[in-house]
This record gives C-alpha cells, structure tokens and sequence, in this order.
C-alpha cells in the first residue's frame, strides 16, 4: 500500500487544492479521507464551495476572497492534527435490492463466462462481500464502491454503451458501482435496483452517502417490479 | 406577470447562475455560468444580486419578446443585440417596454452571452441553484435547455440598475486569446517537454466543445508514465491530458471526480 507518512498539499488552480494522502486505492488511505471530509464539514469554514472526498485525496474548492490560501492550509493542517486519533465512526450499513440477470443485467451471462463461473455464482459473490463508498461521482449519487472480490475482477467493456437505464448495478475492473441517472456507461451490467438513488421528489435526493458501508440483496423479477417507492 | 417569452433559442440556451455548491461530495457538478464575470456584471447593471439567474446564450441567433416593462443586459460576447431592429450596445442596461423584442447575432468572437433581466429568471431552486444541469435534466427550466415558446416568469426587483459598464473594462474576446495556468494538481506525470510543448504551442477548439469541456488539438504532449492516474477531484477550469496526448479544459457542467 502506498500510504504517505504526510499528506501532499497539491495546488488545483486558484481556487482549489487537493490532500493527497496516499497513491493507491485502499481503505485505509482513503478513511484518512472521509477523516478529513468529516472534520471540515464540521468545522463549517467560512469559503469553502465544496469538498470532494475521492479514493485518496479530498478536493477543496475554496472562494479566495473569503478564504485565503494561507488560511485554509492552517484550518485542513488543523483538522488534521484532530483527525489523529484514527477513530473508526461506525457509518450505518445500506442494503440494496438487486434484480440479477435477463434484461436488467445483460451482461450477468458475459461476465459469468469470463471467469468461468455461473451466473448464480457472480450473484452470490456479488452479494456475499460489505462495500465501502469510497467517493460519489461521474453523476449525482453514482457510488464507487470498493470491496469487490477479487474473482469477480472484470475489465471494462470494450464498447461503452450510450445510454445504461438508471439503477443499473455494473462491474468494472475491481469497482462494482450503480448508475443513479440514464448516461452513458462503459461497465458490465450485472443487475438493476428498484431503489431511485438519485431522486429529487424525496427531502434528501442522495441514497447513498461517500463513507458509508453498502450491502447487496438478491430479489426476484415481481419483487423489483412491486418495489414501493418511499 | 412581468415574464419573457422565447421565440429563438439558437444552438442551446440555458439558464444559469453562479452555479451549485456545496454537492460535489454527492457527485453533482456545479454547473453555472461558463463566463461568470459576464453574468455578474450583466446582474449588476440591472439591480440584481450578482447570482441571480439569467439566460447563457451559446453562439447567438437568440430572441426574445419582453411581456412587460423590463431593465436588461446583454454581456459575454459581442453578439451585436438589437430591440426591435435597432442596434444597442452591450454591457449597458436597458429598459424594454411590452411587446418589444430582443434579437441577438452570432458573435464573431467569443461563444457566449448572458441575458441578465431585473428580478432574475424565476425558476425553482433546485439545491441551493437555479442553473440547469443537462445530462442530470435538472434545474434552469424544467432541466432543459430553452425551447420557443418557452414562457419565463421573472423574480421580483432587487435594486436600481446602473446605466453601463466602463467599456475599457469588457473583458477581450479575441480571436486568439491567451489563457493563464497555474501548474498542478499531477502535472508531474507531464514530462518537462511536454510541459513545454503545452505552454509555447497554439492550440485549436475542435468540435467537441460543449458545456462539460472543450477539447483542444494541437502538439501532442509527453507524459511521463501513461495517463492512467486514480481518478480525484476536478473543476472547470482544469487542464486533462488524457491518452491521446492532447488537452481537454474541463467546464462548468464536468464531472465532479475524474
């Protein structure tokens, strides 16, 4: 694991810096992140437009006219040092529902195939492991998660496709992740969610949160097309 | 109802603020106004608030028609903006009266242009934004882009216009401008040539511009260890070389982690 012994303050522009904590995709480097995340949310400085807790590195986009360059770096080196103590927060488990192969995974058979398993094997495996989000991006809500066993590693499809139907659970590489929105995508599709992660009619749009830890739920065909929405 | 009612919209107009913040640990990107000193400065000489919402007009070819009395100001590029067939300056307030139009050509330089109106477009506030996000089909007006026919109620008036804007202080926008960066956040993965090939070299716009980035073709740049780095945090503004060597500036709509 490629851990630093200090973080890396790297410039992002005039309005942004990134704390890099480490050059690898690990769950430690990356609870040293959601630390971080945590304690500046906390301390609610005034400036700061956004944070972005990514695999390794929290971003920080700043306005400089209320917050200037020297003055964050004294506020994150102070989070920092409370952040030391390494505790653990207990982040609540979320379970998602998944309806596995047939239209709403197309490519359950495919990756099945590549590692020379069955499909129902895939979808045991899929739902055996704890995830944990390691970053919200690419669109509203779209969680990265990592955890993802190692014998469902799966490179990504040659041909993205052009649009992949919101809720959609895919497998890329050693990520598994669910689509929130109709976009484009270039991962397996393995299965699909009732549940809208992305959704503005609800008070909190957002399912899923960056920290939390995130357990699949094999359900059938009816249960998916039955699923009450809250 | 002090409104606006669109009869053409061009290739896209959308409405836009000063953008959303506060969600990209959520993965929305903060969208807003690709030219946010026009925008302001367009909200400031009709008596707004600097963010409120107006409309982003890409290219030109836009028209509008004024229901009521109304104080407005065309600012970004210069798309050469008339009421009712006669020429007016931009970077200046206007007040229109019922029933007149707005008509705005294509820029010869620049891309974009702000209608700032007083009051702001009254749109709903959808996380702590009125800006329209397109791939997302939220905010602006009913997550869209602008269509003819389109009836947009304004907000009610905030303070007194200013006449105009000194105009030795509208920004240039030229044929060939010159864009300042600040090195960073990975540039060590650049070589040191490549580094230089990137800031003596003139790059063009190709056609993959749009809201989300502006990718440039021009001398290929050398990276030092392939371009396969851990996605991280990104905002418009940042320079991406990705594996064909060439540089996409991110914009106002890219994704929040890249």
């Amino acid at each position: 694991m490629n851990r630093y012994a200090e973080p890396r303050f790297l410039l992002c522009g005039d309005t942004g810096i990134s704390v890099e904590f480490g050059n690898a995709i690990d769950p430690a480097i990356n609870r040293q992140v959601q630390q971080l995340f945590g304690e500046l949310i906390k301390r609610q400085l005034p400036g700061i437009l956004g944070l972005n807790p990514t695999y390794r590195s929290l971003f920080i986009q700043y306005d400089p006219w209320q917050c200037s360059f020297e003055n964050l770096l004294l506020a994150v080196e102070e989070s920092l040092k409370a952040t030391d103590d390494d505790t653990v927060t207990s982040a609540p488990l979320i379970e998602i529902p998944v309806s596995y192969g047939g239209e709403y995974g197309p490519d359950l058979d495919a990756v099945a195939s590549f590692h020379g398993m069955t499909p129902g094997e895939v979808v045991r495996l899929h739902c055996a492991a704890v995830y944990t989000v390691y970053m919200i991006g690419f669109t509203p809500g779209f969680p990265y998660l990592g955890g993802l066993d190692e014998r469902l590693h799966t490179p990504r499809r040659k041909e993205p496709r052009k649009v992949v139907p919101a809720g959609s659970v895919g497998i890329a590489d050693r990520q598994t992740g669910i689509y929130p929105i109709d976009s484009p995508g270039g991962w397996h599709l393995i299965g699909k969610t009732p549940v809208r992660i992305f959704d503005l009619e609800k008070a909190d749009p957002f399912t899923i949160h960056a920290g939390q830890s995130l357990k699949f739920k094999p359900i059938t065909r009816e249960a998916f097309e039955s699923h009450q929405h809250p | 109802m002090r409104a606006i009612s669109i009869l053409e919209v061009g290739p896209l107009a959308t409405i836009q603020d000063r953008g959303r913040f506060g969600f990209r640990d959520r993965g929305v990107p903060v969208s807003g106004a690709m030219d946010q000193q026009a925008l302001m400065v367009g909200n400031l000489l009709v008596g707004n608030e600097v963010g409120a919402a107006g409309i982003e007009i890409t290219l030109g070819g836009f028209k509008a028609e004024f229901l009521g009395d109304v104080h407005f100001a065309a600012t970004g590029a210069a798309q050469a903006p008339r009421l009712n067939h006669g020429p007016i300056r931009n970077w200046t307030c206007h007040c229109a009266k019922e029933g007149d139009v707005l008509s705005l050509d294509y820029a010869r330089f620049g891309l974009r242009s702000y209608l700032a109106v007083a009051g702001g477009m009254a749109v709903p506030n959808i996380m702590d934004s009125r800006s329209t996000y397109l791939r997302g089909g939220f905010g602006g007006y009913q997550g869209r882009a602008m269509k003819k026919g389109d009836i947009l109620p304004l907000g009610e008036m905030f303070g007194k216009p200013i006449s105009a804007f000194p105009t030795e202080l509208i920004p240039p926008y030229a044929e060939q401008p010159t864009l300042r960066v600040i090195p960073g956040p990975q540039d060590d993965y650049v070589t040191a040539e490549g580094i230089e090939t990137f800031l003596s070299s003139l790059y063009a716009v190709t056609s993959r511009l749009d809201r989300m980035g502006v990718a440039l073709s021009g001398p290929l740049i050398e990276l030092r260890r392939g371009a396969d780095i851990i996605s991280d945090g990104t905002c418009a503004g940042g320079v991406q070389v990705h594996g064909n060597q060439q540089p996409t500036i991110l914009a106002a709509d890219c994704q929040t982690v890249g």
